[in-house]
């Protein structure tokens, strides 16, 4: 390490067109230069550092003697005193050391700016010849100069090795070719005569019952007979609706869908068709869906066609009827898949303006 | 007879004669006055009167003379005492101004003038009643109920007013109000009427047991003290905000102290 502090090297060095400044003459500064301001630095620190055994036992006592419960209100927020206590005395213990640590190398430390010049990055010529040649004596001496054909074979054995994880990779879950597909992502669990049932409470859902402006979180009666918690979950994902009610006279429902919805109860998907959030944001007035994820919105008084946002396809409605009883009732499956889009999708039976 | 003769011309006789005989007077009116009549159907007939007068100073200019709404505002036909009730205790309406959505404000009506609204709004035609506390409250609910109560409410409610119940943005300058410090009666009312833009959510897949766990959930999550600020509880909107600026900012700032110059001797 050479320590360069000269400050004469203003001649160009070398091939450098633009001289080199050096370094700025070196200035003390106050706390080296007054032994009285330097001490009350030292004490400063002393103090910081002082204090974390404070905040650390102060930290101790707030575990032991705040009740885990405890809580006070102040500027209109309601404090749990335990946490809060712990984390000011501990952070604010932290922040302390790192303010110490940070005040000694400004005002105690040496601040002497120091210069080290770079070496050049390669080595010289006689080492790399030497390196070459040492090179050259290996590959001679493992005879593959001579007997060719062994570096082949090992090439060609580990590339075969290349097969079984290939083999292997790809047997990781199902492929999605056209049977997969129409058997997952294209089908939910909603089949012909399964009531809608509200979500959580599990309530059927009858359709005198159904307000107009009304709002059901919806999934199939069916689901809650699986008790697979991962088929649940997928399952449940899959077929979730939403089920509204409007006046008929103030939407339009086009001629193919008169029989899906029963006096103005329809039941729309409840996945939106852009990347796939769950929708429930109506509202009761514009009939508008908005999805919280990207504010795609559609309109479910006109089929679920998108008024708004990246979402390029109408939502899913699920056909429904009443069964004797009067419970509303699914009159088969989605007619075309539910949730996001993906590239062998076939859109051509989404539901577009104009439609009848 | 000497006694009254003796303090006749006294400073004090007159005002204590004129006493006495405003008592005696007072005294003969209990006496002949007709008992007030006490009838429960004229006691609804007269509240539904004064709805009646106090809906045509306040309303009637929006919901028409009788109710039947206007291009300025909805008819009220059937929304029930409980829309009513909700409206006007929440200080909703009579609105101040037309917009995109009726703002809370200050309710100004007493509780009576609010029952008497609500009776005539419910006479126009039936609708929801106003919930009474065993629907709302009906207490002894147990932790499993809450608990239940708050799966019902992320299901349906946190799509708009927040998991928190903070509230939140909708399009076109609407909201979804913060559900902080609200009564349990005002939370089932918009549950059952869908005030505005929030569609109803009524017995039909929600009965009242199930709207009251949703409001014990409420009461309990608010009821809950937070480690330190909440920052609105809006999730990583302030939440961003508050580490980006305050944080990197601070985080910036302490970078600027330490790579500074200290002060100098000369």
């Amino acid at each position: 390490m050479s320590h360069d502090t000269t400050h004469d090297a203003l001649v160009p060095v070398g091939d450098h067109p633009v001289s080199d400044p050096g370094i700025e003459p070196h200035v003390p500064r106050y706390t080296d230069a007054d032994v009285a301001a330097g001490n009350n630095a030292y004490r400063r620190i002393l103090g910081l550092l002082a204090l974390v055994p404070v905040l650390a036992i102060v930290n101790a006592v707030v575990y032991f003697a705040v009740p885990r419960t405890a809580s006070f209100n102040v500027i209109g927020t309601n404090f749990n005193a335990s946490v809060l206590f712990l984390g000011l005395t501990g952070g604010l213990a932290v922040l302390l050391i790192g303010i110490a640590m940070v005040a000694w190398a400004r005002d105690i430390m040496t601040d002497q700016e120091i210069a080290e010049e770079r070496h050049p990055a390669g080595s010289s010529d006689e080492v790399r010849a030497a390196a070459l040649d040492k090179i050259n004596a290996g590959i001679a001496e493992s005879g593959v100069g001579r007997r060719k054909l062994i570096l082949a074979a090992l090439g060609g054995g580990m590339g075969a090795l290349a097969i079984p994880a290939v083999v292997l990779l790809a047997d990781m879950g199902p492929w999605p070719l056209g049977d997969e597909r129409r058997r997952t992502i294209e089908k939910t669990i909603w089949t012909e005569g399964v009531r809608l049932v509200n979500d959580v409470n599990k309530l059927p859902l009858k359709a005198s019952d159904i307000e107009l402006g009304q709002l059901v979180n919806g999934e199939p009666a069916t689901l809650f007979d699986i008790h697979d918690g991962a088929d649940f979950q997928v399952q449940r994902a899959k077929a979730a609706i939403i089920v509204v009610r409007m006046d008929p006279a103030s939407i339009k429902i086009p001629a193919s869908r008169q029989e899906w919805q029963v006096n103005g109860i329809l039941a729309y998907s409840k996945i939106c068709t852009h990347v796939g959030c769950p929708i429930s944001l109506w509202e009761q007035q514009t009939h508008h869906l908005l999805c919280p994820c990207h504010q795609s919105t559609f309109d479910l008084g006109n089929s679920g066609l998108v008024v708004f946002g990246p979402a390029a396809r109408a939502l899913p409605q699920l056909p429904i009827t009443v069964d004797a009883e009067g419970y509303l009732v699914a009159r088969g499956d989605f007619t075309v898949p539910v949730g996001p889009s993906y590239f062998e999708r076939d859109s051509s039976k989404d539901f577009k303006e104009g439609d009848q | 007879m000497r006694f009254l003769s003796t303090f006749r011309r006294r400073r004090a006789a007159r005002p204590l004669l004129l006493a006495f005989a405003l008592f005696v007077m007072g005294l003969l009116y209990t006496a002949a006055a007709p008992a007030p009549q006490v009838s429960a159907d004229t006691g609804t007939s007269a509240q539904v009167a004064a709805g009646k007068g106090l809906f045509q100073v306040s309303c009637a200019s929006c919901h028409g003379l009788n109710g039947e709404g206007s291009s300025a505002g909805p008819t009220l036909v059937g929304v029930g005492a409980a829309a009513a009730d909700f409206q006007v205790s929440t200080g909703r309406m009579p609105m101040a101004q037309p917009g995109a959505q009726a703002p809370r404000k200050v309710n100004t009506y007493t509780a009576e003038e609010i029952t008497a609204l609500a009776s005539y709004v419910a006479s126009l035609g039936p609708g929801p009643a106003i919930p009474s506390a065993a629907q709302y409250a009906p207490g002894n609910l147990t932790a499993e109920q809450i608990a239940r109560g708050g799966e019902l409410f992320r299901t349906n409610c946190s799509a708009c007013h927040n998991f928190e119940g903070a509230g939140g943005a909708l399009p076109g300058g609407k909201y979804a109000p913060p559900l902080k410090g609200l009564s349990g009666q005002t939370i089932f009312e918009a549950m059952r009427t869908g005030p505005q833009q929030m569609p109803v959510f009524g017995a039909g897949a929600i009965p009242d047991q199930d709207a009251a766990t949703i409001v014990a959930y409420l009461d309990q999550l608010h009821a809950q003290p937070s480690a330190g600020f909440t920052l609105g509880g809006l999730g990583p909107v302030t939440e961003g905000l508050f580490g980006w600026i305050i944080g990197i900012g601070g985080l910036c700032l302490i970078a600027i102290w330490i790579a500074s110059r200290g002060a100098r001797a000369r």
